[in-house]
Parts: C-alpha cells; structure tokens; sequence
C-alpha cells in the first residue's frame, strides 16, 4: 500500500450507498450499503439507526459472503421422479410450473380441508404475512419458530407482568445500577445490548451473570454465578423467599400495581376456592379486567374495592369476610409458597452457595430501596392520581433461553417476573421496560378458534391461528377435548401455547396423531437438522412412507434462499432472496424494533437485484394469494388486489378502512398520520429517506409506568395499540393458570381436560409459580446420564445459515465439547481427546475442550455449527461435517412413556416450549481404534442446480476483477 | 519456526560455497608461503572456484522460492543500512562475483604479481582477489547469522554463537568438499583440506552444542502473562479466532511431532559431527575417494537436519498467541 | 510527534468479532486489493485479517475468568519490523506513526513478520505480500467522510465501543486519558518495542452491604402487623356499669 491511497483511488467504478435493514440475524439493525458497479463493496452500520447508532456486528459485516455464497439456491427446483427425498437430486423448473403445481394442490386442499394444509416458518420476520396467509387459508396449521425458541419467555412474563423480554421489552441500562442477566448467552438481542452493557459497565453498574457457562457477556460480568442447568425457579424462589423475610421489597408498587394485596378465596370447598374475592359491583362486558377485586384495608380493618381512595391494605394476613369466606392477600399466599424454598434448600438444588443466594437478594433489595431514581417527569396513573415525578428503583434483567428452553421454564420464568415485580421494576426508570405494542393486557386479547367448526373448506380460519387464552374454555380442542392442530398447541397438553409446537410437527404428521396432512411448507427453517429435535429420526420420518408406497407427509414445500439440510427433502423448492434483495417490513403487527420510548417499525428496501430467478417468498405468497383468491388477496371480483409486496403493504388495511396496515408510518394520504391512517402511495419513499424507519417518540409522561399510565393507555388505545385503557395489574397470583387447574380437578364450567391429563395440568396449572425438575429430567436415569448438556449460540454464527459465509466459518469451523478437566480426570479422557457424548436417545461422536468456565455438571458446545456433509455447499470434507457436530441428535421431541401420555412433546406442560437444555448426558473416551471424524456422518449432499462455484480461493474484489480462482 | 526448505537449502549451499572458496584461498595462500605445494589453476582453482560458484547460485536459486515476488528481488538491496538481509542480499552476489573473479583469473591465468614483500613472498592478482573474496566470504557468513541472531524475541537465534555456527558449519562442509575435491584434483592436499575439515568440524561439534546447551537452558522471556497483560499464574488459550489456521500457525510452528524433532536433532548431530570426521578420517590417505565424496555427502545431508532444527526449535513469541485453535 | 494508535478495553470487550469482519470487508475491497481465501468451502478455511479475537480463560472453576483479546499490528513506537525490512517495503510514517506496507515494494520475504513479537503481520498467500492493519489510512484522512466516520472500520463497528482511536502522544485526547485514568498498558513490555495500541483491563464493580441496611425502621414488614385492637367479644370497661 502506498502511504496515504486517495479514496479517488477507490473509484474504479459507479460507487452507490444506500440504506436498508440488516438481516444477518434477527436484531434488524441498520445497515448503509456501499454498492461499486453493482456489487456490494461495504456494509456498516448506520449511524443514524435507532437501534445500532451505527455498529455492526461480526455477522452483518460479513453480509458481503452470504451475498455471493455459492450455496444460494437461484432457480426452483423440483425433486427429480425416483429419487428419494434427502438425495437432493432435483431438476430445475420454471416459476410458472411451480406456481402451477402449488395452486393445484392447495385449491384441492382448501376446498376440501384446510387444515391438510400446514405452514411453519422458521427465524422470519414476516409472520404478520405468513399468518394472514394462513388464516385466509383457512388452516390452525400455523407457526413460527417461537414455539421451540422462547414462547416460555414470552408467556411467563406476559401473563404476569404483560409485556416480555425478547423483542417486547428489556432492561434500561442507561439507569440501571445493578444488571443481573440470567441464561442470556452472546448474541441476544444483540448490538443493543452490547451497546447497553459496555455503557452500563462504564457507568461504574455492577453487572452478575446467572449462568452454568461463563463466555459473551458473562464474560464482562463482575460476577459470574454458576447454576446447575434447569434450576433457576429454585434460585429465583429462594431469592423471593430472602426478600420477604428481609421485607426488601417495593410494598408501594405491590400494593399499587399488582395483585398482591388482592384477596384469594381459600375457604375450604368453597366453589370459587383459589379466586380472586370480588365485590359486588355492575360489570362492564367490554372490559378484560373490571377491576372489582378486593382488598382488606389496614386503616378501616375491613375489605374494600382496590384502589380505593385513601385505603392501604395488607399484603399479609388471612382475612374473613363477611360472608364468611375465607380469603388471604395474593402475597400472602406467595409468602406461605416459598416457605419451603429457603436459601438453603435451593443451594442444595442449584450448586450455588447459601450465602451467595442471600448475599443476591441483598443486593437487588437493597439496591432496589436505596438507590431510588426520581425523574422530574409527571404523570397521571389511571386512577386519576396525579403523580409528580416518574420514580424507578434501578435493578434490571434480563433473560432469556437458558430459562426459556426448560420445561419448567414457563413457572421459572413467572418466577423471574414476579422478583422483578416484587422489587418494583416494572416500566420503571432502570429497570424494565416495555416496548411498544406492548404492555398488553393479561392476556393479550388474539384468540384462536374455540373448535373445530372454526375450520371450513374455502373459508378463512374462524379466528387467529396463533392466540392467548385466558381461560380453559379458549382452548382449541374438539369435543372430547382432544387438539385441532397439528402440533397439538391450545389443547389440554401444552394450553397456553401461544407459539405454536413446530419441533412437534414432523413427527406427528408422519404419525397421523392427531390426523394426517397433506402438504407441508416450510420456510426459513432448518427442519432437517438444526431447528429439529432428533434429527436423525427426523430425517427418517420426512423420508418414510406408508404401505403404499406414498410419503407419509404427502407433498414437501420449501422455500429458502441456501442449499441447506433441509432443502434436500424437498418436493419442491422455491429459491428466496437475500435480504439485500428484497423488500420487508418489521411491523407493529409483528415485532416491530421499538425502543422504550416509543413506537418504532422499519423496513428492507433492495439494495442489488434478485441473483438469478430468486424472488421474495413475499411475492410468493401474495401470487399464491391472488390464485387461491383469499379474500384478503382479491377483489369482490375475485381479481388479483395487489400488484406485489410493496403495493400490499402501502394498502392493505387490516379491516377495510381501518387505516391499520403494516406500516405504522407515514400514514394518510400525504403521510401525514401515524399507526392509523390511510394508506399513502409515498409511505416507501418515506420510509426509504427516513434511514427506513419510522420512530414516534411518546411524551416523557407516557414512557413509563405503561401499564397504569392513563395518558399513554388512552393513546395507545387511540392509536389502536390495544383495545382496552385498562390497567394492566401484574399478576403475582394467577388467576388465568388458576382456571386451568380447577377446570383439571372438575371445578370447571366449561372444558375439561381428558381423564390422562387431569393430573398433569393441575400439577402445573399452579396459580403461584413453583420448582419442579425439568420433565425430562424427571424421566431420566440420572445415574446413568448425570450431567446436563446444554448449546450456546456463538457471536459470530447465525444458527445454520452462516456456514456458507466465507469469513464466518473460518472463525467457527467446527464445535467442541466443553467439559470441566474434572470430566477428563475421572473418565481418563485429554483435552482435545475424541470422546462419546450420550443421552438416553442416542450418542454423538466429537471431539472435546477442557474448560474451566463451565459448571462442572455441565457439558456444553456451541449451536448449529456442526452440518451435513456436502450441505451449504461446502466440500464433504469440510470441518463442519467431519469435526462438527449437532447436538440435537441427543435431544428427543418427545418425553419418555409416562403416566400423561405416550408421545407427549418433550416441551414446557404449559406453554409447548421446547425442552432443549433438559437433556442428561453421560461423556466418555472414543475407542483408539475408531475414525477421528464425527458420528453420526450423513451421505454427502450433491450440488443442486442453480447454486455456485465453489473456488479453492476467493479474492473479494467487489467491481473490479473477477472473484474466485479455480 | 516452520522450517522453510528454500531457506534451509539457501543456508546451506551458500554455506559450503563459501566454505570452498575459503578453503581455494586457504590453499593458495598455503601455497604463496610455500607450505602446500601450488596446485593447477585450471583444474584446481578454476574448476573449483565453479563449484563453489554452482553452490552460490544454487543458494541464490533456493532463495528465490523463499520470497513472493521474487522479480522484485532488486529491490531488497536498498535498506543496507538497516537490515542483515538486505545486507546478505547486496553481500551474495558480491561472493559470487569474487568466486566467479577468482576462478575467472585462475582460468585465463591473469596473475601477475602485484606486490611483493621484502622477504620476496610475492602476492599475486588471484590470491589478492581470493583474500578480498575471503572477506566477502566471512562478511556474508556474519550477515547471514545476523539476519537470525538480529531477532532479539528469537532468544534461541539471538547469540553470537549463531554467527559462530553459520561460519563453522559453511567452513567444515566447505572444507570437507574441498577434500573431497582435492582428491580427484589435488591429491596431495587431500590431508591439508581434510585436516582443516576435521579441525573445523570439530570446533562446530564444540559451538553447535554449546548452542544447543544455551537454548535448553533458555528461559522464554515472554509468557502468556505478558503477551495479553493478565496477571494470573493460569492461562489458557482457548480460541485463537481462525480455526482453519493462519499464516501465524503456519509460519512460526514446525508441527513435527516431538519424536520427530528429536531424532532430527539426534540425526544432525551425528550425520555432520562423528560421522563425516569418521570418514575423513578413514579417508585422509587419499587412498578412496568415495570416502571423502561421502564424507561430505553425509555432512551435507546433516546439514539439512540440522538447518530443519535451526528453525524448529525457535520459539517465536508470537506463538503464545497461537495455542490453540 | 503525532502516534496514532487503537486503545483496547477489555473491560467491556465482549468478543464479538466484529471488529474481525468488519476489517475484512473494508479492506479486501480497498485500493491496496484484495484480503485472500483459501479453502473458502473446503477443509481447513483460511485467509489473511488484519485483527483476530482470542479467546482466553483466567484461573480456575469457579474463579474463572474469560477474556476476550483482540489483537491487531500494534504499531509500535520502536517497531522491530521496520529495520529489517530489505527492501523498505515496511516503513513508519513520520506524521502519525503508522507502520504500513507498501505493497509494491514488498518481496514477501516475510523477514518483518520473523520479527513481529505480537504475530500480527500475515502474508497474503495470494498476493504474495506481507499484509498487516493500516490503522485504516485510507479513511482516516479521507475528507470525503463525514468527520465521525474517519476513524478505522474495526472502531465504528465496534458494538461496546471497546476500540477507541486516537493520538497517543496528545496528552488530552480520549485514548491518553483512558490509558492514564485506566490503567492502560503495553503487550510485552519487555521487548521494548514499545507498542502505541495499549490494552485496558478489567474493571469490577463490587457492593458491600452493611448489616444495618436490613434491619430499617422503614421495613415494609411493619405495616403488616394488625393495628392494635381487641376483639369485641371479651371483657372491657364498657362493660362495668357500676357508675
Ligand atoms: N440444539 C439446539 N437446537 C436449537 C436451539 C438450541 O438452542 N439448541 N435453538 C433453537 C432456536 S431458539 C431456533 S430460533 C432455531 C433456529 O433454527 P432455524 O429456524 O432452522 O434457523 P436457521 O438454521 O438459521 O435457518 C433456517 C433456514 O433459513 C434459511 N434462510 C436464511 N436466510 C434466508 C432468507 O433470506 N430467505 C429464506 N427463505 N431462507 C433463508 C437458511 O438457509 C436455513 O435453511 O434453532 C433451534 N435449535
Ligand atoms: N449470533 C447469534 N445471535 C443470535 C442467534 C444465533 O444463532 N446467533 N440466535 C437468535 C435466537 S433465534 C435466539 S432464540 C436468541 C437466543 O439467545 P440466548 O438465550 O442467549 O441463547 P442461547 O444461545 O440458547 O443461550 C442460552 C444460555 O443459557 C445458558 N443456560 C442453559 N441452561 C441454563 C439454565 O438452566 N440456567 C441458566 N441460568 N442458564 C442456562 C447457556 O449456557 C447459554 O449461555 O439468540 C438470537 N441471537
Ligand atoms: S446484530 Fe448483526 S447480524 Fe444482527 S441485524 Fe444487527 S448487524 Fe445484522
Ligand atoms: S468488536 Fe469490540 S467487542 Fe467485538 S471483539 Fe472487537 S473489540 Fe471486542
Ligand atoms: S505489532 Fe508487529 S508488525 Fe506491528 S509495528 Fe509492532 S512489531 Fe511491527
Ligand atoms: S515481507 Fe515485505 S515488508 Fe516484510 S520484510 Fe519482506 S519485503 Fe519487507
Ligand atoms: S484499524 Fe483498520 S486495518 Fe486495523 S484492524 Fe482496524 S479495521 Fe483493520
Ligand atoms: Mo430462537
């Protein structure tokens, strides 16, 4: 390099920037992309992006590699006549004739059952058009990837506190004065919180990672706690109980803005026993919560409606009421609950020592107490008390699938809220705060169809596909109680599954339990190896066919944008662009990207042209649409109603002239209105001058408190946010999983669960949250298989889709297994050695790392590294194939035979979350004697038509000289 | 280091080129005081000026699959100032000039006398430019060494006595292939090379192991310690952030199994030590050539190893960085 | 004197790479060429950076540290590299310190990289060229960038903002202040190469709770205590009526 080049020097060619949104993980950052003579030479973050301010992170600046991958899929593609599925072996077809086979088929389907028709998807950001898809269908055969990734976070803590972490909510760093993060690996959500963290940490916040593995951000922790994997309901009980026998809690906020002063019913065989008390007064029938629970006030001695003025009323006691009724305050309850879960007792279960679990409950409560933040902000809550200053006690958390991704994540997780709630961090300054659309009410208002009879030929589903009950009659079960949908999600086995139970979808529709389908499509998932429980089986079962000779899952539909695993199993392929191809939205109706301010949406727009024939699986869909005639999709003609993607979501309108779309921004003719508006013909251009986003920042007096905030409650109503101004109380006690529970011991108007299950929901249905051993756990011959195996997702690596990218995999070419040395010494095995990992479900070959940063009962590797051999075009020999490995081979999607039930998923018994981190391995020495290559191996991929070269180097030179020697 | 072979054959023939040609001028000046008696310009100094050219170029040759662009390779005389191997660059082709100078004379037999002392011991052309070409000799000997005792985080090149090796290894091999030369060219001096190459190669036996002592006994001063700035007594790397390996990995790291470095090392130490001087030995009466041919084939094959183990056994301290994948 | 130089925190360093890529990509396009690949989809993928994040544990289960440790040509004030060039491909700059390689000068001997303590030089297998961090140079100086924007890739991609940039030899500019506030130091100080990027360690943040903080006055507990009142039912003095 000569001493200082000209950037004169650079234009050796026509140099473009332009703005979009970042799709090399989930996060949606925004990213400038520099364009020399139509390829793309840099990508960086933009500065003037709300969520990155510019960053980036390994895998965006690596976008270049996904770009020009040889494993991008360019044309469609259909399975060559007698060739096997998972061969690979397809012939290219033209768009015309996969349109043509795919309107056939689902016309038939649509007119005769719809729900033969199953759509899953899997890290999409589109599901407000993938589920309006599908609902217009007419099939309850919809989900996303929530149902194996966090619908436990999203659950446990919606339906306590009404709003989540994950995209819905997170700590507010900028105040926090202590950060406890627990289960939260590296990456997640990622640039934000880096940013948060490294900010919060320069600010002199102390920072404790709860975690059995110290790397990422636990790794600037300035203490790391490490946990038994699957324990930390005890922990975060045992910290509850520390608190309330210190009295380190926020007894304002619990009186104020929770339940825990409410009155339960705990007369003795009383009919509503385990409800709440309420008074006597008119309720509205268009109100969720109306507010007629009762408190015993301290002052008078005697029970009054909450929220009375000028009452105070114990959070402890048992009262009697005039009636005669018993009843005790929500608290109480909690109080008499963890009794038993003394610091001691969970020190025993989570390895942690008594004194460190006391020593953090201190901490939090005293923090808490002390370090008040009082902001000069008034606000009026809905009470009608006007309140000068916005106030907030500065401990915040966060969490994510180490709590999530057990099947006792669901309580864990209510746990978790509730400590968050009991120190008064909700929606406050410092601690945690919403996102909008959310709080939402308790629980969100979306509900499925109650039946079966919401499914009709020809007719659009009776409801949404995907919902939140709020009582066992919401159920989507048959007359016998028995589920409608295909993953079994809202019926008696998993009830509050509000994502869905796609890691139970394969395998039941190769079983015909509950029904056989016809056609199964999916998109953006690798289901034939990474986002599967037991692959290898899995892989079978996509293959298996019945004794005719027909696939048990008749028709395969996927569409990607790679030659992944799953690809192979295709009937059909449709090849997706890449996400600096196309067009997208990050919609309000969705997960939008708002920040804690306010409203916040954005969207894609194409950098570079679609490579080949690729085409955005949105034009798909919407061609699909316009053929089948969805109502949605048409005209009352019958005539095709939007030209493409971009026209759809410039003017579709959730309910004609709602002025609700995807968009929030720019709305009415001239952009003038926001979130509800007319459709305006300019929005896009708007959007693409405004660094692609829309960003409404609320008045001070509406960012916090959220949940009881009048001024913010009527906008958001206004604006169409939620349907309710009520207030959203945090639910200490649930009265919703209460209703389950007595609906399982009989006590129950409405549905009642199948006799097998009476006893599984009742035992989980608990109103107050509880720890029990994971049920795999439960289940397993801990003997045999002591240690608990667990994944992380890497920095660096987005699950399966970034081996094809050059750069990435040379950082993660392969995976270890991370043992504590204690591992080696006792089972004579090396650091580096070949050992066996195994689980009651199958074994694994790999190589193993000693570490001293893991839980020593632990054994842990990183996420989808490991591949097929041949798959994402890289050669058979690769390292990802012969040194990598998938832990899912080890994991089952479903428990053992049990009492509840022969194939029951091995998932959370509340919400249908995927126990991925309950499985218990034993690890010990390869043989000598045996190859040093990974087990199970995989006959190698071929090639598929369409996709690229793959040099033996590459000089990334974007416009210049040519890319790639041979 | 990862031994490279055009380095370790450029080190190596260079050396026994200029080994030769000392031991040409060595004789002739041996002759000039009338202590060996005058040999053959043509068949002797001509003809052994080219073979210790051959050698040069050879090396010179080697070289050029060290470097990436060795079209280039003009350029690298320009940093004499500074750099040992711009030195050795600017230095080489002078030994060659000289060699080919002196061999040049011999042939056409240009030696007049050009000086000539008071007691009558007269100095001829050649033997001046065989003198001045000695000099050469020794400096490019010094710059090579330097070019790896210069690299101060390289403690076991960092010493004079890698200076020391790089002269006595080239003059023993040298010497030796004079012997063996001598005996097809100049049979009566087959016992003064030899015995110059015993002499030699008994003196590198004494610095190559004292050499080998020194590094054995090396404390590395760098450690992980000091390589990331964390005071801890336990460190371990666990990613070095490319686990398809670098040019790091690459460049700086034998990766022989330690049975092989070893017997490599005890390879070396006797193919250039015991056994060639066994054959010298065996072979000084002049009685079989092929003793003396294989004296210095065998030296020469030691060489090799023992050039492999120059490298291999310099632990850069860049390496702490590089320990595990 | 002017001495550029990157500052590292490990203190907030979360190991992201990102600075890795982000390098990459700025550079393999630049106007110096391309940044190599071997084996982009095969056994053993490798390739020329200029930056590489380590990975490091600290001590033992459970006092365990994990430091993340990137690590790019440190510049260094008294660079061993430059001297033994041959062909003066590898030069300090006079203006600001920069150690840089003039790639059409450079033979790819790879002698410079012999004489990196820190490994951060790598030779381009392709190019044939020894390649190292250029701290940048062509966007630092290139007006055409908004001033925020001229600052190396690795340092506006950085997510933690753990890379900061400046001159070290300014005593008041944001790299000396959080070399002298922080503690800042050098890799191998024992080489005396005296390298311009410096590291700065982990910081903790401890509470220390004191006793009496749990025991208050103002314990919520106390309000739960029923007020005194005795029941209605037993004995009092209205009861008396010999009045
Ligand atoms: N053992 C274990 N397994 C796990 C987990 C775990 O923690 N441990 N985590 C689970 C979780 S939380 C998740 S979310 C899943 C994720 O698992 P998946 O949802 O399967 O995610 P990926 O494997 O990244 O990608 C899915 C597919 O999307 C394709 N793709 C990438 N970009 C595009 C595009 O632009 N268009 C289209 N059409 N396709 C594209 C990729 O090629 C790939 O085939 O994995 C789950 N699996
Ligand atoms: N770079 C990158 N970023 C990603 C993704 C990716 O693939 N790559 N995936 C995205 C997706 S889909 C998701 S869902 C998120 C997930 O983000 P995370 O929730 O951070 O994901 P995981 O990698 O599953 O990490 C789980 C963590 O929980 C710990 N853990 C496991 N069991 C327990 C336990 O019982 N208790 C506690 N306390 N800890 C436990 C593990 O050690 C690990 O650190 O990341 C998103 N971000
Ligand atoms: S975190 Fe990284 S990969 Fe994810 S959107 Fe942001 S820049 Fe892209
Ligand atoms: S980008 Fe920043 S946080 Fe990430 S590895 Fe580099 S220095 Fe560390
Ligand atoms: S780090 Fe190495 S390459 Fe960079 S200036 Fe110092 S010695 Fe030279
Ligand atoms: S490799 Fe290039 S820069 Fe390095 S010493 Fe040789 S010529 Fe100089
Ligand atoms: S300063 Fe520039 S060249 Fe150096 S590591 Fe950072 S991005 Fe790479
Ligand atoms: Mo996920």
């Amino acid at each position: 390099m000569s001493s200082s080049p000209s950037p004169a020097a650079e234009s050796g060619g026509r140099i473009e920037v332009k703005n979009t949104t970042c799709y090399m993980c989930a996060c949606r950052c925004g990213i400038r992309v520099t364009v020399r003579d139509g390829e793309v030479r840099y990508i960086q973050g933009n500065p003037d992006h709300p969520l990155n301010k510019g960053v980036i992170c390994a895998k965006g600046a690596s976008g270049i590699m996904k770009q020009y991958s040889p494993a991008r899929l360019t044309r469609p593609l259909k399975r060559v006549e007698g060739a096997e599925r998972g061969e690979a072996r397809f012939e290219p077809i033209s768009w015309d004739e996969a349109f043509a086979i795919l309107e056939e088929r689902l016309k038939k389907i649509r007119a005769t059952d719809p729900k033969k028709f199953a759509l899953f998807t899997g890290r999409d950001q589109m599901q407000a058009l993938t589920g309006l898809f599908a609902k217009q269908f007419g099939t309850p055969n919809y989900a996303a990837h929530g149902g194996f990734c966090s619908v436990n976070m999203a659950t446990g803590m919606i339906y306590t506190i009404g709003g989540s972490f994950w995209e819905f909510g997170g700590p507010d760093l900028d105040r926090a004065r202590l950060f406890v993060m627990i289960g939260t690996a590296e990456d997640h959500h990622s640039n934000p919180l880096k940013i948060a963290i490294s900010r919060f940490k320069r600010n002199g916040g102390r920072f404790i990672s709860i975690n059995p593995v110290r790397t990422g951000y636990s790794a600037i922790a300035d203490e790391w706690v490490p946990i038994k994997p699957g324990t930390d309901g005890a922990l975060l009980l045992a910290i509850v109980h520390e608190l309330i026998a210190q009295g380190l809690y926020d007894r304002d906020f619990l009186v104020q803005y929770t339940n825990a002063a409410q009155l339960v019913n705990v007369t003795e065989g009383a009919e509503d026993a385990g409800l709440f008390v309420r008074a006597d007064i008119p309720r509205d029938p268009d109100c969720f919560d109306p507010q007629d629970q009762v408190w015993w006030d301290r002052i008078q001695d005697k029970p009054v409606r909450t929220h009375t003025e000028g009452a105070d009323p114990f959070l402890l006691g048992e009262f009697t009421l005039p009636d005669g009724t018993r009843a005790k305050p929500a608290f109480q309850l909690l109080k008499e609950r963890v009794a038993q879960y003394t610091p001691e007792w969970a020190a025993e279960v989570t390895g942690i020592p008594a004194e460190t679990i006391r020593r953090l409950a201190h901490e939090m409560g005293i923090t808490a107490r002390d370090e008040k933040i009082e902001l000069p902000i008034a606000w009026t809550d809905v009470w009608g008390r006007e309140h000068e200053t916005v106030t907030g006690n500065p401990v915040a958390f966060h969490a994510m699938r180490g709590l999530a991704a057990h099947s006792n994540g669901f309580q864990t997780i209510r746990a978790l809220a509730i400590l968050m709630t009991l120190l008064g961090t909700i929606d406050r300054p410092g601690g945690f705060r919403h996102k909008a659309p959310f709080p939402r009410p308790i629980p969100p208002c979306a509900k499925t169809p109650r039946g079966p009879e919401g499914v009709k030929p020809d007719t659009p589903l009776g409801g949404m596909p995907l919902g939140w009950p709020a009582e066992p009659d919401d159920l989507f079960v048959d007359e016998r109680g028995e589920p409608v949908r295909i993953d079994k999600a809202f019926s008696w086995e998993y009830p509050l599954a509000a994502h869905g139970l796609m890691h139970n979808v394969i395998t039941n529709a190769w079983r015909g339990d509950p029904y056989r389908i016809d056609t199964l499509f999916i998109f953006m998932a690798n289901m034939a190896w990474n986002s599967t429980m037991n692959t290898s089986e899995v892989r079978k079962m996509l293959n298996d066919k019945d004794e005719n000779g027909e696939y048990k899952i008749p028709f395969l539909v996927v569409a990607d944008a790679f030659e992944s695993e799953m690809v192979a199993y295709a009937d059909l392929v449709l090849p997706d662009t890449t996400y600096l191809e196309r067009h997208d939205v990050m919609s309000m109706l969705d997960r939008p990207i708002s920040e804690f301010d306010g409203p916040v949406d954005s969207v894609r727009i194409p950098v570079v042209p679609p490579k080949g024939e690729c085409k955005p699986f949105q034009e798909v869909l919407i061609e699909l649409a316009s053929r089948l005639k969805l109502p949605a999709f048409v005209n009352d003609d019958g005539s095709r109603r939007f030209r493409d993607y971009p026209d759809f979501i410039v003017n579709y309108e959730t309910e004609p002239g709602s002025g609700i779309g995807f968009l929030a921004g720019w709305r009415g003719k001239g952009g003038e209105k926001f979130m509800k508006g007319e459709p305006n013909p300019n929005q896009w251009e708007m959007y693409a001058r405004n660094n692609c986003v829309f960003h409404y920042e609320l008045p001070k007096s509406f960012q916090y408190m959220r949940n009881w905030n009048r001024g913010y409650l009527n906008w958001a109503q206004e604006h169409r946010l939620t349907r309710y101004a009520e207030p959203i109380i945090c639910h200490i006690y649930s009265e919703v999983l209460q209703k389950f529970r007595m609906a399982a011991q009989g006590r129950w108007d409405g549905k009642q669960p199948p006799e097998r299950l009476r006893r599984r929901v009742e035992t989980y249905f608990d109103p107050l949250p509880f720890y029990y051993e994971p049920l795999e756990a439960q289940l397993s011959d801990k003997q045999r298989y002591p240690l608990c195996a667990v994944t992380q997702r890497p920095m660096a690596m987005y699950h399966s889709w970034d081996s094809q990218n050059a750069w990435l995999r040379q950082i993660h070419a392969h995976n270890h297994l991370y043992v504590h040395p204690s591992l080696g010494e006792k089972h004579g095995f090396a650091d580096g050695d070949w050992v066996w990992v195994e689980s009651m479900w199958g074994k694994v070959r790999c190589m193993c790392r000693f570490s001293e940063a893991v839980e020593p009962g632990t054994v842990w590797t990183w996420n989808a590294i490991g591949k097929a051999a041949g798959a994402w075009r890289l050669a058979p020999d690769a390292n990802e194939s012969q040194k990598g490995f998938l832990l899912n081979h080890l994991i089952s999607e479903e428990l053992p035979r049990c009492e509840d039930g022969e194939h029951l998923s091995n998932s959370d018994p509340i919400t249908g979350q995927a126990g991925w981190y309950d499985v218990r391995v034993r690890v010990y020495k390869a043989g000598d004697d045996e190859p040093p290559v990974t087990s199970p191996q995989f006959d190698p991929m071929p090639a598929v038509p369409g996709t690229g070269k793959t040099p033996k180097w590459i000089a990334y030179v974007a416009g210049r000289f040519t890319r790639g020697k041979g | 280091m990862h031994p490279a072979f055009s380095v370790i054959f450029l080190t190596t023939l260079i050396g026994v080129g200029q080994g030769l040609f000392l031991a040409l001028v060595t004789g002739q000046t041996y002759a000039a005081v009338k202590i060996v008696p005058m040999q053959d310009p043509v068949t002797f100094f001509a003809w052994g000026s080219l073979v210790s050219l051959l050698f040069l170029a050879a090396g010179l040759l080697a070289s050029f699959f060290h470097l990436g662009h060795p079209e280039r390779a003009w350029r690298a005389a320009s940093q004499w100032r500074t750099s040992w191997l711009s030195r050795e660059v600017i230095v080489l082709p002078l030994m060659m000039a000289a060699a080919f100078a002196y061999g040049l004379l011999h042939y056409f037999g240009i030696d007049p006398v050009i000086w000539t002392s008071p007691e009558g011991t007269s100095l001829s052309l050649t033997l001046a430019v065989g003198l001045a070409g000695s000099v050469v000799a020794f400096a490019l000997f010094v710059c090579t060494g330097m070019i790896y005792a210069a690299i101060r985080f390289l403690q076991e090149w960092a010493t004079p006595l890698t200076v020391i090796n790089y002269i006595l290894l080239g003059g023993a091999s040298g010497f030796t292939l004079a012997a063996a030369f001598a005996a097809w060219t100049a049979p009566e001096l087959v016992r003064f090379f030899g015995g110059w190459a015993v002499i030699i190669t008994v003196l590198a036996a004494g610095s190559r192991t004292a050499s080998l002592v020194r590094n054995a006994r090396l404390k590395p001063k760098s450690n992980l310690q000091t390589a990331i700035g964390v005071r801890h007594t336990r460190i371990v790397q666990k990613a070095q952030g490319a686990m398809g390996g670098s040019f790091n990995t690459r460049e700086f790291f034998h990766g022989a199994p330690q049975a092989v470095f070893q017997a490599v090392k005890w390879t070396f130490l006797v193919l250039v030590f015991p056994v060639p001087l066994a054959l010298l030995w065996a072979g000084m009466d002049g009685a079989d050539r092929g003793l003396l041919a294989a004296a210095f084939a065998v030296q020469y094959v030691g060489l090799l190893a023992e050039r492999w183990f120059f490298f291999a056994q310099a632990n850069h301290p860049q390496n702490l960085y590089y320990q595990a994948a | 004197m002017t001495q550029l130089a990157l500052v590292i925190d490990l203190n907030v360093c979360v190991g992201c790479h990102a600075c890795v890529t982000s390098c990459k990509e700025w550079n393999t396009s630049g106007p110096a060429g391309y940044m190599s690949d071997d084996n982009p989809y095969g056994k053993d993928p490798t390739g020329t950076f200029f930056n590489r994040v380590q990975t490091f544990e600290v001590g033992a289960f459970p006092m365990t540290e994990t430091v993340h440790f990137p690590k790019s040509c440190l510049h260094c004030e008294d660079a061993p590299c430059v001297p033994v060039c041959p062909t003066g491909a590898s030069h300090k700059r006079a203006e600001d310190g920069i150690v840089l390689v003039d790639y059409d000068k450079c033979i790819g001997c790879k002698y410079c990289s012999w004489a990196c303590p820190y490994g951060a030089r790598e030779l381009d297998e392709h190019q044939k060229v020894m390649k190292k961090c250029t701290l940048c140079v062509d966007r630092i100086y290139d007006e055409s960038l908004p001033e925020s924007e001229r600052k190396p890739a690795c340092v506006l991609a950085c997510p933690t903002n753990a890379r900061l940039f400046g001159d070290i030899h300014d005593p008041e500019s944001e790299v000396s202040v959080a070399i002298r506030e922080e503690g800042g130091y050098q890799l191998m100080p024992e080489w005396g190469t005296r390298p311009a990027n410096h590291y700065l360690p982990r910081r903790k943040t401890r509470m220390h709770i004191h006793e009496d903080e749990l025991q208050r006055a103002d314990n919520p507990l106390k309000k739960e205590e029923r007020l005194p009142r005795g029941p209605v039912t037993e004995p009092t003095l209205d009861d008396s009526t010999s009045w």
